[in-house]
């Protein structure tokens, strides 16, 4: 029962881990031979922005400059170029656009810091409003002893009474 | 009781807006930046649609030129035809590039609408294109006498546009 139980957990657990295996448009038309490259052709095509439809991959667009863009990735492939030397060429000709994760410069660091800043700024918002809780309700003496003699009074209509002094 | 803090979300609000204002401002989001401005334009050896005689890069050179990327199944193109017509007319050159199209449609098109280019490359396969970063036909290319790109417009050419184009295209040796 128990390795019943531990066989369902992890099948289970494990459908966390599961990644989309995406197809690629027309992917059929392109073929390796071996599974590192159609893993490397799948992946860049995933990575790669169609310049026409403004927020779709390569991978799933199925507009004619996708296709194009499909079948030069995949010629610069079998030319035996890299991963990088692939990307580069298309962001040579169609700018940083085609990019699905922007370079690191100097012009970039906003993008990839500003998650990093907001979270930093967060997180002392957060520490400074805790603090100033845990220091003070805002009350002064006085209205500390009132309120300290409000709760211990056990009869409502004296407490009224006290609270009216 | 002093709280500068009270007012962050409207400084943040502001800021946003500013930032809203000024992208939605921004004429067409669509168009990209070329990274080939300044580059020499890509080497070549096509067929033209006229004749079939095979030029390379070297006969584009010599003259500054409107390069344009046109289709016959383009409506755009065709509503920037007269325009173009237009161009030739007062003395400007236009090379064309037939872009992932039928020579014969071109041929006829040409007949029909008349014919403003120096000549037509043919790129039935668009690798010219792709070279260029042509993502959407039409799209005009200004090229200098020395084969350098100048610079760049997305979509169609019309009186507006040339506006801003005519000083730079003047300007191009």
């Amino acid at each position: 029962m128990i390795i019943l139980n531990a066989i369902r957990f992890t099948l289970l657990l494990s459908i966390l881990f599961i990644s989309p295996a995406w197809a690629v448009v027309e992917g059929y038309k392109y073929t390796f031979d071996n599974i590192e490259d159609t893993q490397r052709f799948n992946h860049l095509s995933e990575n790669l922005r169609c310049p026409k439809c403004q927020n779709q991959n390569l991978a799933d667009s199925n507009s004619p400059i996708a296709s194009d863009l499909r079948s030069k990735v995949y010629e610069l492939m079998q030319d035996g170029k890299s991963d990088d030397e692939i990307v580069d060429h298309l962001v040579a000709r169609y700018g940083d656009f085609v990019r699905y994760t922007p370079e690191f410069r100097a012009d970039t660091l906003l993008l990839w810091g500003g998650p990093a800043i907001l979270f930093v700024l967060g997180l002392i918002l957060i520490f400074n409003l805790r603090r100033r809780q845990a220091t003070s309700a805002g009350l002064s003496e006085q209205e500390e002893a009132r309120l300290k003699r409000l709760l211990t009074s056990t009869h409502p209509t004296s407490a009224k009474k006290d609270g009216s002094q | 009781m002093k709280r500068p803090l009270l007012f962050l979300p409207l400084v943040i609000f502001i800021l946003m807006g500013g930032i809203f204002w000024v992208g939605l401002g921004k004429e067409d989001k669509s168009t990209l930046p070329s990274p080939l401005i300044g580059k020499a334009f890509p080497t070549f050896e096509l067929g033209v649609v006229e004749d079939g005689r095979v030029l390379t890069t070297d006969d584009l050179k010599g003259q500054p030129a409107l390069v344009n990327v046109w289709a016959t199944w383009c409506p755009t193109c065709k509503s920037e035809h007269q325009f173009l017509n237009q161009l030739s007319a007062e003395g400007i050159r236009i090379v064309g590039i037939n872009y992932k199209d039928d020579s014969d449609k071109a041929r006829a098109w040409l007949e029909q609408l008349g014919n403003p280019y120096d000549y037509n490359l043919s790129d039935p396969s668009g690798m010219l294109g792709l070279e260029l970063g042509v993502y959407g036909a039409p799209e005009t290319f200004l090229v200098d006498s020395q084969g350098i790109i100048r610079g760049k417009h997305v979509g169609d050419l019309n009186p507006r546009v040339w506006q801003t184009l005519e000083a730079d295209f003047k300007a191009m040796k």
